[in-house]
């Protein structure tokens, strides 16, 4: 059953990332192996000053990178995976997870400020098995969107995530049709519903929401498809080309609308958030 | 019967496949091919035709009857192109207000380098994203195998049943085998781990209901007509909104309890 200890207020979940942080002040790029501070590397919006490198960005990290300082108040934070199938192993999973991740699940959803512009925003945590989505993931996008579309509020939308999460079985592929109708709603509100598509962002999660945003950026290098890299080999016996399935790939297919660097996303955001306001039509 | 027996038999060659029942069950089929966009996909069946005196969209995946249909089929499985063909119809039925009868049967979507070029996550979603805006009635039968996001794509349903023996997964046994355990040979325990039969679809509230298949199928025919009868008639006289709020609730619901 449920620790409820482990449900803290978002206060307390963000302190707790933060004193991870402090526990490793050093990070090793792994694309040219350059050793730079946290402080520093949080100053280049994790994107490696000497190689470019796009480190892995926590859902906090993020949301301190996207949202107007302080702006951000987090929904559903007690919105946690109920084992429905009592899926072997899974319990241990899913503590392992909270404990690497700090977080309750693997999305972060809340209400903010972008460049002034107010919005719903939910944020993938690569930390938590993957991004994956389960029943409780499902559940906070959907409530995300049902709140945004009663509040004619746009949604911006970060997606990390390997697809739906095999432990919660077929209740994890419901969560994509669950999610769909709610995004839906949202957009036969006449309302705007932005993603920004991250490394990685696959399975059932590129097959619901992340593809169904009115406007789709992505973070370039990001690994954007349906079935994984190593999934394709396999069951095709070929080899892929180089660049497969990233983000640059998927812009020349026609399926991303623009890459977006980290130190872009903030301004390209907020100018969207206005064009779609009431005050810009 | 074993788990793995019964995933065997859900994928059993010699189960009939959509369009046997298509041919039963709708009178005057008129296929009609092509998603208008790039190609004709075989996996997907879609047409129109005549159920109990009213014009139907029906939409099937089709795995084939001999191998030479199999394969030219890809067992059922569908590229981009056959969930776009789906779409296609899909908007036809919404335009013509006539219900949709989906038959399913797959391992899954597609998956290879054309179908990721020609974006099969995109045309999932799509699908997905077009079927919870429909105001016409969707009745989607599993008749064999329900694989995925590739079975998914065809039932944002109203009503969904299944077959007795059909599965319904999020994941094949052999890829939940193979991710979770990492090791192909316990296809056994993620069958039993997966959850995937008709009765527990009933017990999540996946499904509305489990059709009886009879020795050799013989009662597999009359109880899909049976479904797609009592459906239709349910949904006969409601109103557009209804139809789609319907839907919306059907699927707000599974999940779990939250607080």
């Amino acid at each position: 059953m449920l620790d409820k200890s482990l449900f803290k207020s978002p206060n307390l979940a963000l302190e707790e990332a933060l004193s991870r942080e402090t526990r490793q002040p050093q990070v090793v790029c792994p694309g040219c192996n350059r050793t730079v501070s946290q402080q520093v590397l949080k100053d280049e919006l994790y994107t490696c000053a000497r190689c470019n490198y796009s480190h892995k960005m926590s859902a906090r990290q993020r949301i301190e990178m996207i949202a107007d300082e302080g702006s951000f108040r987090e929904l559903d934070l007690h919105v946690v995976s109920q084992d429905p199938l009592a899926f072997p192993g899974y319990q241990e999973k899913l503590q392992q997870a909270r404990q690497q991740s700090g977080e309750s699940e693997a999305v972060v959803t809340g209400l903010c400020r972008i460049g002034k512009q107010p919005c719903a925003l939910f944020v993938s945590e690569p930390g938590f098995m993957m991004g994956s989505m389960g029943a409780a993931v499902g559940e906070k996008l959907t409530r995300l969107f049902e709140l945004a579309t009663r509040r004619k509020l746009s949604v911006v939308g970060f997606t990390i995530s390997g697809g739906a999460r095999v432990q919660e079985g077929i209740l994890s592929l419901m969560q994509m049709a669950k999610v769909s109708a709610a995004v839906r709603r949202h957009a036969d509100a006449g309302l705007l519903y932005v993603a920004v598509l991250c490394d990685a962002t696959t399975g059932g999660v590129a097959a619901s929401f992340a593809m169904q945003a009115d406007i789709i950026l992505a973070e370039p290098g990001a690994l954007i498809g349906f079935a994984g890299p190593r999934v394709i080999e396999q069951t095709t016996r070929q080899k892929l080309p180089p660049g497969f399935q990233r983000a640059e790939f998927q812009l020349e297919k026609g399926f991303v609308g623009r890459l977006c660097r980290r130190n872009e996303q903030k301004e390209t955001l907020r100018k969207l958030l206005y064009m779609h306001s009431e005050e810009a039509s | 019967m074993s788990l793995m027996k019964q995933v065997q038999q859900a994928r059993n060659s010699q189960r009939p496949s959509a369009l046997a029942y298509i041919n039963l069950l709708v009178t005057d089929f008129i296929e009609l091919h092509g998603d208008r966009r790039f190609a004709d996909d075989p996996a997907v069946v879609a047409g129109i035709g005549m159920f109990e005196g009213r014009c139907v969209t029906v939409l099937a995946l089709e795995k084939g009857v001999d191998n030479a249909d199999r394969l030219r089929r890809n067992f059922g499985s569908a590229q981009p192109e056959g969930y776009r063909k789906t779409l296609y119809h899909m908007r036809q039925a919404e335009k013509f207000r006539r219900p949709i009868l989906c038959l399913i049967d797959t391992a899954g979507a597609a998956c290879g380098i054309g179908a990721e070029e020609r974006g099969q996550g995109q045309a999932i979603a799509e699908n997905l994203f077009e079927m919870m805006g429909l105001t016409v009635p969707v009745i989607s039968i599993i008749i064999g195998e329900g694989g995925s996001g590739g079975a998914l794509a065809l039932a944002c349903a109203n009503r969904v049943y299944m077959l007795e023996n059909a599965i319904y997964s999020v994941l094949s046994p052999e890829g939940a085998a193979s991710i979770i355990y990492k090791d192909a040979g316990k296809v056994e325990e993620a069958c039993e781990a997966l959850k995937l039969t008709a009765q527990d679809m009933l017990r999540f509230g996946v499904i509305e209901g489990i059709l009886k298949e009879g020795q050799d199928m013989v009662l597999a025919p009359s109880n899909i007509k049976t479904a797609f009868q009592e459906a239709l008639k349910e949904f006969r006289g409601m109103k557009a909104a209804q139809i789609q709020e319907q839907r919306y609730a059907r699927f707000r619901k599974l999940g779990g309890i939250f607080s």
